[in-house]
């Protein structure tokens, strides 16, 4: 399946774990947005840094997972694989090759081959257009299938994921909303992508209804070997979903590798404490969460050096090379990167979260 | 049964504010109840017909204690707590039947002057979206201060002081510059804390919080859920806790009711409910949450989808869903909630519930299949 050969070679960089099964790489990706300065020339420029040197590789078949709180840039981050937002610098390579220097043809095969599910299919759904539109507007527009094939295909998608085919001439709110979500999973389908981008896919959902469709994702990945950018809030269903995973600060990965490595062990502060915070599976489970001090940072011209130094329960030495320049992730453990700077590590502030079953499993 | 029939008359003697006909609670004879709901019935009319949001729902809530219910949208849980404010939208809502005790009282005898006496004083809300919960153009000092002022007659200093004590109690930091900011300068988990505050202000019996935090990031989340409970020690007010979320409920809450289609499947104390839940749904709604301290393997998954509220079935709503084998005569016969174990309550039905033969001599013989 690999492609590489005749491309340009993806540097690799800290945090990524070496692998030829990528279909997405992401290299020194930026978003930096101005919010003031620079007026006519005068000034110093302002920046909101969303996105500031954010690197990892989707592999084929596999999951990678972003979290973080509210403007940690996960979502950000997205739609620049998305194209929904130009970044201000890096590279987003599809398939080995790089997306901004593709051919037009090739652009266009990329963004027929990237698609997206979105959090509230309320909104995300045309309220005006009925089913079989909604579903075969992408075939409409990048295919030169009939209107007959089309209703085929339409038919197919919706029968792929739990739906009648015959709703297909059903509006938007004749639908629960997990019945709406499996109409955005069955248009996001429809061009037989490669990767898709889920952006909080079951967070707006009721929770029975959660199950249903985080399965339904697991089944189309395994059926049609897709690859999930998966951005979500909820550790528990990043655990459930990913393999690979990046915890974000202020625009910034703070702890990236396999998810299984990073929740049997948490290095990075920030890291054990969202996971201290985050809800138990069980009354009996009584974790100790200890609240970082201060606020998230304004993301609006944070410190050059570690942006997480602003939150550390732990003493930070102004002169200290991290905090004047931006430290790299380090690999820890096999497969398994933090920023590792004298206040960010776990172990050395006593904050290590270990978590347990209730039955001490 | 017999020896619960025996554990509610000592509790009368004990306690005349508990008075317990359905027998919720009737084993705990030492807490006090601060509120007790009764058989609660709220309909609305709709084009499609007679929708019972709510259809026969009774539970109680102790002091100091959080009583979490649990259900999906659509299960009733919200409109439950608001017709406990009397908020219900009417037209085309109505409480067309029950009782909900309250310091002696039933608020749904109130007039509605007494009843705003009550809203906000003996009973206080906090409801999921702060930003919609506070007006962007007033100060905070005026919209805590307007809450004080309607049951307590407090002006100038005095009520300068209440205002800055609330938000002290809510632990906002540096309350009197913080009085005079609008809500768009506060965060989100600031603004949350200031609708806490509101709650709070006129020392309630019983705060009602719908989601309180589900538009809160994970670490504000745990910090104000953290802030709850601090506020429920010291004022030892009972806390109805509506939530879908399972973790919220083990974190949260000493006894849970889950609610399904307008009705209540099971009510227990939070670790009966986790550890030995006996009916279908609420075993279904645990099991299909990944954990966060382990991997998991496959969800089990829930079929179907909630049932509309205008075409219920007459008996067990849950039945069609249930992964049991389906029981004609439950889509006929409303199932009785009957008391399992002491205070382990649970809507018994052979669809949905899988222990039902050793737990059936329990029905009552008027509801029973005789």
């Amino acid at each position: 399946m690999t492609t590489t050969a005749e491309n340009v070679t993806i540097q690799n960089a800290p945090g990524i774990n070496p692998s030829a099964d990528a279909i997405i790489s992401i290299r020194n990706l930026r978003k930096w947005y101005q919010v003031g300065g620079g007026f006519l020339g005068f000034g110093e420029k302002v920046f909101l840094k969303a996105v500031d040197d954010v690197s990892f590789d989707i592999e084929r078949n596999k999951t990678f997972g972003l979290v973080g709180e509210s403007g940690c840039g996960k979502t950000t981050t997205l739609k620049l694989l998305l194209g929904l937002e130009e970044p201000t610098d890096g590279q987003i390579f599809y398939d080995g090759e790089d997306v901004s220097t593709m051919s037009k043809a090739g652009k266009t095969e990329f963004r027929r081959s990237v698609q997206a599910v979105f959090q509230d299919p309320w909104s995300s759904l045309n309220p005006r257009m009925r089913v079989r539109s909604i579903v075969g507007e992408p075939l409409e527009i990048a295919t030169t299938m009939t209107k007959g094939q089309i209703a085929t295909r339409v038919g197919d998608l919706l029968s792929e994921t739990g739906l009648n085919p015959y709703q297909a001439n059903l509006y938007p709110h004749e639908f629960s909303g997990g019945q709406r979500q499996r109409i955005g999973i069955a248009r996001a389908l429809a061009l037989n992508p490669k990767v898709i981008a889920l952006d909080e896919p079951v967070s707006a959902l009721d929770v029975s209804i959660r199950a249903q469709i985080m399965n339904l994702l697991v089944d189309l990945q395994e059926e049609h070997g897709l690859a999930y950018l998966l951005v979500a809030h909820n550790l528990a269903t990043v655990r459930y979903m990913c393999h690979d995973m990046a915890v974000m600060y202020l625009g910034v990965v703070q702890e990236s590798g396999n998810t299984e490595a990073i929740f049997n062990n948490p290095m990075h502060i920030y890291t054990n404490a969202l996971v201290s915070a985050a809800l138990p599976s069980h009354p009996d489970i009584q974790r100790e969460e200890f609240l970082l001090p201060g606020e998230v940072v304004s993301p609006i011209n944070p410190p050059p050096g570690d942006v997480f130094m602003t939150r550390t329960p732990l003493e930070v030495d102004p002169t200290h090379q991290w905090a004047n320049e931006r430290p790299p992730l380090v690999e820890k453990e096999p497969g398994h990167w933090v920023v590792e700077t004298p206040w960010s590590m776990a172990a050395d502030a006593g904050l290590k979260v270990e978590l347990t079953g209730h039955e001490g499993v | 049964m017999a020896e619960s029939t025996e554990a509610a008359v000592e509790e009368k003697e004990v306690s005349t504010v508990a008075v317990d006909t359905d027998g919720f609670g009737a084993s705990a004879a030492q807490d006090e109840v601060v509120l007790n709901v009764k058989d609660l019935q709220t309909h609305f009319t709709t084009r499609w017909g007679t929708v019972k949001a709510v259809d026969g729902v009774s539970y109680h809530v102790r002091r100091g204690e959080t009583l979490g219910i649990v259900g999906e949208s659509g299960s009733g849980k919200s409109v439950t707590a608001l017709s406990l404010m009397r908020l219900v939208p009417s037209p085309p809502g109505s409480i067309v039947g029950g009782e909900v005790e309250l310091g002696g009282r039933n608020l749904l005898e109130l007039s509605e002057s007494d009843m705003t006496e009550v809203r906000g004083g003996e009973i206080s809300m906090i409801l999921q979206d702060p930003m919609q919960a506070l007006n962007p153009v007033f100060s905070i000092e005026n919209q805590v201060g307007e809450a004080i002022k309607i049951h307590q007659d407090l002006k100038g200093d005095a009520l300068w002081n209440k205002v800055v004590d609330s938000l002290r109690k809510v632990r906002i930091p540096a309350p009197e510059s913080r009085a005079k900011d609008f809500p768009h300068q506060l965060s989100g988990g600031m603004r949350q804390r200031v609708v806490g505050a509101i709650g709070i202000s006129s020392a309630p019996a019983v705060i009602i919080a719908d989601e309180p935090t589900t538009s809160l990031d994970v670490t504000i989340q745990a910090a104000y859920l953290r802030l709850l409970r601090q506020i429920q020690q010291e004022e030892g007010v009972g806390i109805i806790f509506i939530t879908h979320d399972f973790g919220i409920v083990a974190k949260m809450c000493d006894r849970v009711a889950v609610m399904y289609a307008g009705r209540i499947v099971e009510v227990a104390d939070v670790r009966t409910i986790f550890n030995e839940p006996l009916h279908e749904y609420t075993k279904a709604l645990i099991g299909s949450v990944p954990k966060l301290e382990e991997k998991s393997g496959r969800l089990p998954q829930i079929e179907g989808q909630p049932p509309l509220l205008y075409n219920l079935p007459q008996g067990d709503a849950f039945a069609p869903r249930s992964p049991l084998e389906f029981e004609p005569e439950d889509a006929e016969r409303r199932p009785p909630l009957v008391e399992v174990e002491p205070e382990h309550w649970v809507q018994l039905s052979k669809s949905s519930v899988a222990d039902y033969d050793k737990y059936s001599h329990l029905i009552p013989d008027d509801e029973g299949e005789g």
